[in-house]
């Protein structure tokens, strides 16, 4: 009786445990049935050169790249401004500052990526938009470089919290010996700790790339709706993502080919997340050996 | 009489004189060999002391008496446990059950963070006794028995974690015995505590052997030499001499024990 | 010499430069929540939270979108917290190490990484549209509740990985089974933890937009919800709506709205931090 009261606990258990498959399982199938339907009216080689993405137009253009442009450039904005900055907040947090400071500050950093993301695009849209347009006079009110930078602030604490646990995780001795040859704690830093922390701080990076590149309301508010294939960060752009919600908000009807443009745009999203957190993934366990 | 009878009647004497028995026990951790072979008997109602140096396999041969190593990744086994002439890795055994009969106190105290009370009556409510008189009352007897109770019997709904290190090994014997087990596996009981709650731990086992057996494992060759009536001597997964506590700490027949107790390496 | 001094100098300067960064994103924020104090606290009185949606923005309220906000949570709590706490016990006292816990290992970190618009994408098929719960509550907290899976699994791991093993070695030794060890015994002895997560969760569950808007939730509802089955707005939706319109007096209601979602995210991290620290304590 009580062997099978705790069979039965155990297999429930499981089954809790393989809806996680069957959520990857799903994703993975919605995606690719709906993309699948989507190319077969709509070639996969105009959707990988078309230049030009305008399904919502009478005249339909499908190609990903003005969206993929988007996404890149900016995610691109993104990590250009929270590396430097995370990996320096990281160092000197691990290496310089007072531990009691280094208790305080930690969770307020963190509190930076647990501000709802519609706040920062607000933030962005309503005041670093209008204070950047001060120093940049041909500056558009909806632009790449204030989504990009706002999204900066938020995955700071992504690369700072991660890299600074990377920078713990080596061994003091290592850090003794540095110091027993005379160099600065600047040295000790970048010659020593950040070399041996290096593929936890790689993993925090790919982490921070993968969810700027999935972030979606910041770039719906403040970069705006306008698919095009530029690298300029003063003018509209859109995104992966900015265009599901573009779609989603508006009539379109189901079974339509502009519904499953948003699967299509979902599934090249997902592939690049998948890759991308495949990759940190790896990374990680190998790490997890080398101190173990 | 019989040859059939007058073998079980032989069997069963057998029983009587041996509480636990190992038949050429060998265990590995995936291709580590932990124990090479061991067997031994063990006599009711004694003190049966484990020694040996760190890593010896005295800990590990301890355990299987329990079944406490089924939950290690890699633990394989082979050979025979008896308890009472019964195998106790058979496939019909209830492992939940043997640890009713086969209890277990840690190197380190771990009373469970929570009330004294709730750690001495947990055995018993998982075995879904609830009336409450009789908790109260084998709570009362057990923590009687390690002297604990007229230290803490106006404490009892306090943290179990609240107490000295010394008391909370006593907690764990009391916890111990409330499911009234007929033995009691020790596993260096006192390597983490001062020399006077070692005392009254020592004492306390001495006082016990009456109703149970004991098998401890100690670094502590003194303490050994003091409590226990038989020694068992391991070295490198092997058993290298088991005797009378007494000829083991006086006379040892082998060369590697004798370096040993006298402190020659280990 | 010289070159000693130049490295100390190096080493003041770079010193320096991390102050800098580590303020760099507290100050920003700081003004940033400066500035919408300034747009929007006059704005909020008892009105303003108990108003339905207007077109003129001086009579809209957030009524609706609060209490669909409110809706959500806790169908999404409901939801996500057994299947979450019960995948985390087998994956961290039950499954042996073999090919399908390392499968489900990978799977479980894969999904914590995958953006919160593909849930939403997955709730539209799966939810509102095969299952035919249109665009409900119901089928909001159902995204919401496989998207927050992960962070929950992830937490209360951490939290029974924190339980010292001599507590499961004690428990086992009397003679309790497994599930006896978990329910009388982890489970209490993690209970913070496992609570710290949760409210995490929830904190990331209740200002998530992207999911919701693509599964069809709607900017204007007229009433709130009364049942699982009903449209709903939530907070967020409410606010980017309230962004994206021209009149400036939306804005001032949006960013009114900003600050009660703010409290309310910042109250459940600072809960969350509160029992975090408290249940450090107990094993230490």
């Amino acid at each position: 009786m009580r062997k099978l009261k705790e069979l039965v606990i155990e297999r429930g258990l499981l089954l809790s445990a393989l809806i996680t498959i069957a959520v990857t399982v799903g994703i993975v199938l919605v995606l690719s049935i709906e993309a699948i339907n989507f190319f077969s009216e709509v070639s996969i080689i105009d959707f990988i050169t078309d230049p030009e993405w305008t399904p919502l137009f009478s005249d339909k253009h499908f190609g990903i790249l003005p969206l993929l442009s988007g996404t890149l450039l900016t995610s691109f904005i993104a990590i250009a401004f929270a590396v430097p900055v995370g990996l320096s907040i990281s160092i000197y947090l691990s290496e310089y500052a007072p531990k009691s400071f280094r208790r305080t500050i930690k969770p307020l950093l963190e509190l930076l990526a647990a501000v709802p993301t519609v706040v920062y695009g607000f933030f962005a849209l309503m005041v670093v938009t209008p204070f950047l347009q001060s120093f940049i006079p041909g500056m558009s009110s909806f632009n790449s470089l204030s989504a990009g930078l706002v999204m900066g602030i938020m995955i700071i604490p992504y690369i700072s919290s991660l890299s600074e646990d990377a920078l713990h995780a080596v061994p003091n001795s290592l850090r003794e010996a540095a110091y027993g040859m005379g160099s600065t704690r600047l040295q000790n830093s970048f010659k020593v700790m950040v070399p041996a922390a290096s593929s936890g701080i790689i993993v925090s990076i790919i982490l921070a790339i993968s969810r700027a590149i999935g972030e979606t309301m910041i770039v719906a508010i403040a970069a705006g709706q306008q698919p095009r294939l530029t690298f300029d960060p003063t003018v509209p752009v859109e995104t992966i993502t900015a265009y599901i919600v573009q779609v989603s908000l508006g009539d379109v009807q189901h079974d339509s080919l502009e519904y499953k443009t948003i699967f299509a745009a979902g599934i090249t999203l997902f592939v690049f997340t998948f890759l991308l957190n495949t990759i940190s993934y790896r990374i990680r366990k190998k790490f997890q050996e080398k101190y173990e | 009489m019989s040859k059939d009878k007058k073998e079980s009647v032989i069997e069963s004497s057998i029983k009587r004189k041996y509480k636990l028995q190992a038949n050429d026990v060998k265990v590995w951790y995936d291709d580590f060999m932990a124990i090479k072979g061991i067997s031994m008997d063990i006599k009711p109602n004694k003190v049966t002391a484990f020694i040996g140096p760190s890593g010896c396999g005295k800990s590990t041969f301890l355990r299987l008496f329990n079944r406490m190593n089924d939950y290690v990744d890699g633990f394989k086994m082979e050979g025979e446990i008896n308890i009472d002439g019964s195998n106790i890795n058979d496939k019909d055994i209830n492992v939940e059950l043997l640890r009713k009969q086969v209890g277990m106190v840690f190197q380190k105290p771990n009373p469970f963070p929570k009330s004294i009370f709730e750690n001495v009556a947990y055995g018993l409510k998982i075995q879904g006794l609830k009336d409450k008189a009789f908790l109260e009352e084998r709570v009362e007897s057990s923590l009687k028995q390690v002297a604990l109770w007229d230290e803490v019997k106006d404490d009892l709904n306090k943290s179990a974690l609240a107490l000295s290190g010394g008391q909370q090994q006593r907690l764990c014997i009391a916890r111990t015995l409330a499911v009234e087990p007929s033995i009691i596996l020790m596993d260096e009981p006192t390597s983490a505590l001062d020399p006077i709650s070692t005392a009254k731990i020592e004492e306390l086992i001495y006082k016990l052997k009456d109703k149970y057996t004991i098998v401890i494992v100690t670094h502590n060759m003194q303490q050994a030499s003091r409590i226990s009536d038989n020694t068992a001597f391991f070295y490198l997964g092997e058993l290298i001499e088991y005797d009378k506590t007494n000829k083991i700490f006086t006379n040892p027949e082998k060369e590697q024990t004798e370096n040993y107790i006298t402190g020659r390496f280990g | 010499m010289n070159n000693i001094r130049k490295n100390r100098l190096k080493d003041q300067a770079f010193k320096i430069w991390g102050i800098f960064c580590t303020l760099l994103g507290l100050v920003l924020l700081a003004v940033f929540i400066g500035n919408i104090l300034v747009d929007g606290i006059m704005r909020i009185d008892w009105e303003f939270v108990m108003n339905l949606p207007s077109r003129k923005p001086e009579k809209a309220g957030i009524y609706t979108a609060l209490m669909g906000s409110i809706w959500v949570l806790l169908l999404t709590t409901l939801i996500a917290l057994p299947v979450g706490i019960a995948a985390a016990i087998y994956l961290e006292e039950y499954s042996k190490k073999n090919r399908l816990s390392t499968i489900l290992e990978v799977n479980i970190s894969n999904l914590a990484g995958v953006p919160s618009i593909i849930y939403g994408l997955l709730g539209l098929e799966v939810f509102v549209r095969i299952l035919e719960m249109g665009a409900s509550v119901l089928a909001g907290s159902f995204t919401l509740a496989l998207l927050i899976l992960p962070i929950v699994i992830v937490s209360t791991r951490e939290a029974l990985k924190a339980v010292p093993k001599s507590i499961r070695d004690a428990s086992f030794a009397m003679g309790a089974s497994k599930w006896q060890t978990v329910y009388h015994q982890l489970l209490p002895a993690s209970f913070g933890g496992i609570l710290t997560g949760i409210i995490l969760a929830l904190s990331r569950a209740v200002g998530e937009t992207a999911p919701l808007i693509v599964i069809g939730a709607l900017a204007y509802v007229p009433f709130a919800p009364s049942s699982p089955m009903d449209e709903f707005s939530v907070l967020p939706i409410q606010i980017f709506n309230w962004i994206t319109r021209p009149q400036h007096g939306f804005v001032e209601n949006a960013a009114a709205a900003i600050i009660i979602l703010l409290l309310i995210t910042f109250v459940m991290n600072g809960i969350a931090v509160y029992f975090r620290n408290k249940w450090q304590k107990k094993f230490k």
